[in-house]
């Protein structure tokens, strides 16, 4: 049996206080989680859940760039992230920040995209090649010569992933990257992070707030809150308690809403996160249930 | 009639950092009017024209062509400064417009810049730290915060302006369930006293069940405006400018041979319907041949 591919063990961190000698809460207390070469993780919770500085722990920035207490463990591809050098983890594991404009400083979107190959030594062909393809991944085929500073909040999210996915890390962590994004655009991402998935086994945490699109293109979802991860499973499992989702704070797709309130009205047990699913399962409902009085039969097959 | 608090009339932007000859201009002749004490939600995909409209209103940018009227007077000579004393502005990106070492002190700039008393800034403040929950964190550095808390002064900090007209740039990204409930209660306060809010936001459950009017940006013009459920039970329309209805409303959609009615847009308004056609009461049931 393989090991997990990402290892986080009874992790917890601390930012240092802006007062000399002051304390800081723990933002991270006893963080648990694997995840399996070739998984799409998804990431729900409440905010100050500690969503972001689990996603900076996994590419080494906390506690590497900001300091702070930390303790526990986190392994990505075997690699320590507490120790291993950045620059050297950002090789394999890419980070697409939740503000892109963090990320974004070249005069045009295709040096964007191209900057983090040109200091890999990418070869100018298999460069051009691999641009194509993740503009078009992302939709931003059409904006290769206009500055990234011009562009909208959504359009400019687009080209940071864009920038990240050309790079086609092993692990790509995503935090909060569909934010900006018109729902549309979210649902390209996703499909083209499944797509990543798919084709080059490359494994995906993404922290995300989407239930729809989590319930449609996630493996399995870990829920955390105040600093811990509460749930792990998959998505028709953990949005099985909407309830208790609800008081932390975290959306359940709306067709689980539907579930959850026709139950109460009917008192049955249905159970759906996708809209294809609910689709079909209505329908039958429907088609099974009595015409109305004084109304025909349903017609024999 | 009530009077307008915003008014665009073919206005037309071309950004002057657009390098390329082939980039389309940002807005190409937008005509949109809020009346005062209207609520309009401002939709559309990325790049459609939304932030840009907006921040015409505040004289952020000026138009290339056409007018830009805010309560009344065009914007065209009026400066910054001024045009703050009648819109509150949120930005997209908070980072935009946080600059202050605490978020008390960054919620205060407002209203003092407004020339408020200190007794009236300091009850401002006061007031916004409540409504927004951020009393535990007022003392602390607003840069230190996570993305949602700082979205969330950034909102309280324009809250406390108390401006006539609000506009809010996606206001709700980012935010959990119960924080989005929470700025949702807020802008109903701001409503039920009279303000005019313009809210730009793809959050389309948002809109459908809490924003009565929808005005529909694409390619920099307005496509369409009016009643909410006429503009998302619009098809082609939703086609054409790339939006996507509710979860809910597209599950009705597929249900529709089913007799299930077009214009549901919450999972109540659903549950209903299913309710009744699967007690038999549906015309479309028996029309379909059951």
């Amino acid at each position: 049996m393989t090991s997990p591919i990402i290892e986080v063990r009874d992790l917890g961190f601390a930012y240092p206080s802006v007062e000399p000698g002051g304390k800081t809460p723990w933002v991270l207390d006893g963080v648990d989680l694997e995840v399996e070469r070739g998984e799409f993780l998804s990431i729900m919770g409440p905010t100050g859940a500690g969503k972001t500085t689990l996603c900076l722990a996994l590419v080494g920035i906390v506690p590497q760039s900001t300091g702070g207490f930390i303790r526990g463990e986190v392994r990505v591809l075997g690699l320590d992230t507490k120790t291993e050098p950045v620059a050297s983890l950002a090789g394999r594991v890419g980070l697409v920040f939740q503000d892109p404009e963090t990320q974004l400083f070249n005069m045009n979107v295709e040096a964007e995209i191209a900057f983090g190959l040109e200091n890999k030594g990418v070869a100018p062909p298999e460069m051009a090649e691999r641009i194509e393809w993740a503009a078009r991944s992302v939709g931003v085929e059409s904006l290769l010569r206009r500055s990234p500073f011009e562009l909208s909040g959504g359009q400019k999210q687009r080209v940071a992933i864009a920038a990240v996915l050309a790079m086609t890390p092993e692990v790509l962590v995503l935090d909060e990257p569909a934010t900006s994004l018109d729902p549309r655009g979210r649902h390209e991402v996703f499909a083209a992070l499944r797509e990543l998935r798919r084709q080059r086994g490359m494994t995906i945490v993404m922290v995300e707030q989407d239930a729809e699109c989590i319930a449609e293109f996630s493996e399995r979802v870990a829920v955390l809150a105040e600093g811990s991860v509460r749930r792990v499973g998959p998505p028709p499992e953990i949005f099985s308690r909407p309830g208790e989702l609800a008081e932390m704070g975290v959306r359940v797709p709306q067709v689980t809403e539907v579930a959850t309130s026709l139950n109460r009205r009917h008192g049955s047990t249905r159970r759906f996160t996708r809209l294809e699913e609910a689709a079909c399962a209505l329908t039958r409902e429907l088609d099974a249930a009595p015409p109305a009085a004084g109304r025909s039969a349903p017609a024999p097959p | 009639m009530s009077a307008m608090a915003l008014a665009a009339q073919g206005l037309c932007y071309r950004y002057p950092s657009s390098s390329a000859s082939d980039t389309p201009d940002a807005l190409r002749g937008v005509d949109f009017t809020l009346s005062e004490g209207d609520c309009v939600a401002l939709i559309g995909q990325n790049g459609s024209g939304k932030t840009t409209l907006a921040k015409h209103f505040i004289g952020l940018l000026r138009a290339t062509a056409g007018q830009v009227r805010v309560c009344g007077r065009e914007v065209a000579d009026r400066p910054v400064s001024a045009l703050a004393q009648e819109v509150g502005f949120v930005f997209q990106n908070p980072d935009h417009q946080i600059f202050n070492a605490s978020v008390r002190e960054e919620i205060a700039v407002g209203p003092r810049n407004l020339g408020e008393s200190a007794a009236e800034v300091e009850r401002r403040v006061e007031e916004a730290l409540v409504r927004f929950e951020l009393e535990d964190c007022a003392e602390r550095q607003p840069a230190a915060l996570s993305f949602a808390l700082r979205r969330a002064v950034a909102v309280a900090a324009v809250f406390a302006m108390d401006t006539p007209i609000l506009v809010l740039d996606e206001p709700s990204a980012g935010l959990d369930a119960r924080h989005v409930g929470r700025l949702l209660a807020r802008i109903e306060e701001r409503r039920a006293r009279g303000h005019s809010i313009v809210l730009i936001t793809h959050d389309m459950q948002l809109v459908a069940e809490h924003v009565p009017r929808c005005a529909v940006m694409h390619e920099g013009r307005v496509i369409a405006d009016g009643d909410t459920a006429a503009v998302l039970g619009d098809h082609a329309l939703v086609e054409r400018a790339h939006l996507e209805t509710p979860q809910v409303t597209r599950l009705a959609h597929r249900l529709r041979d089913t007799g299930m009615p077009s214009g549901v847009f919450s999972v109540d308004d659903f549950c209903e319907q299913f309710s009744r056609l699967r007690a038999g009461g549906s015309e479309g049931r028996a029309i379909r041949g059951h």
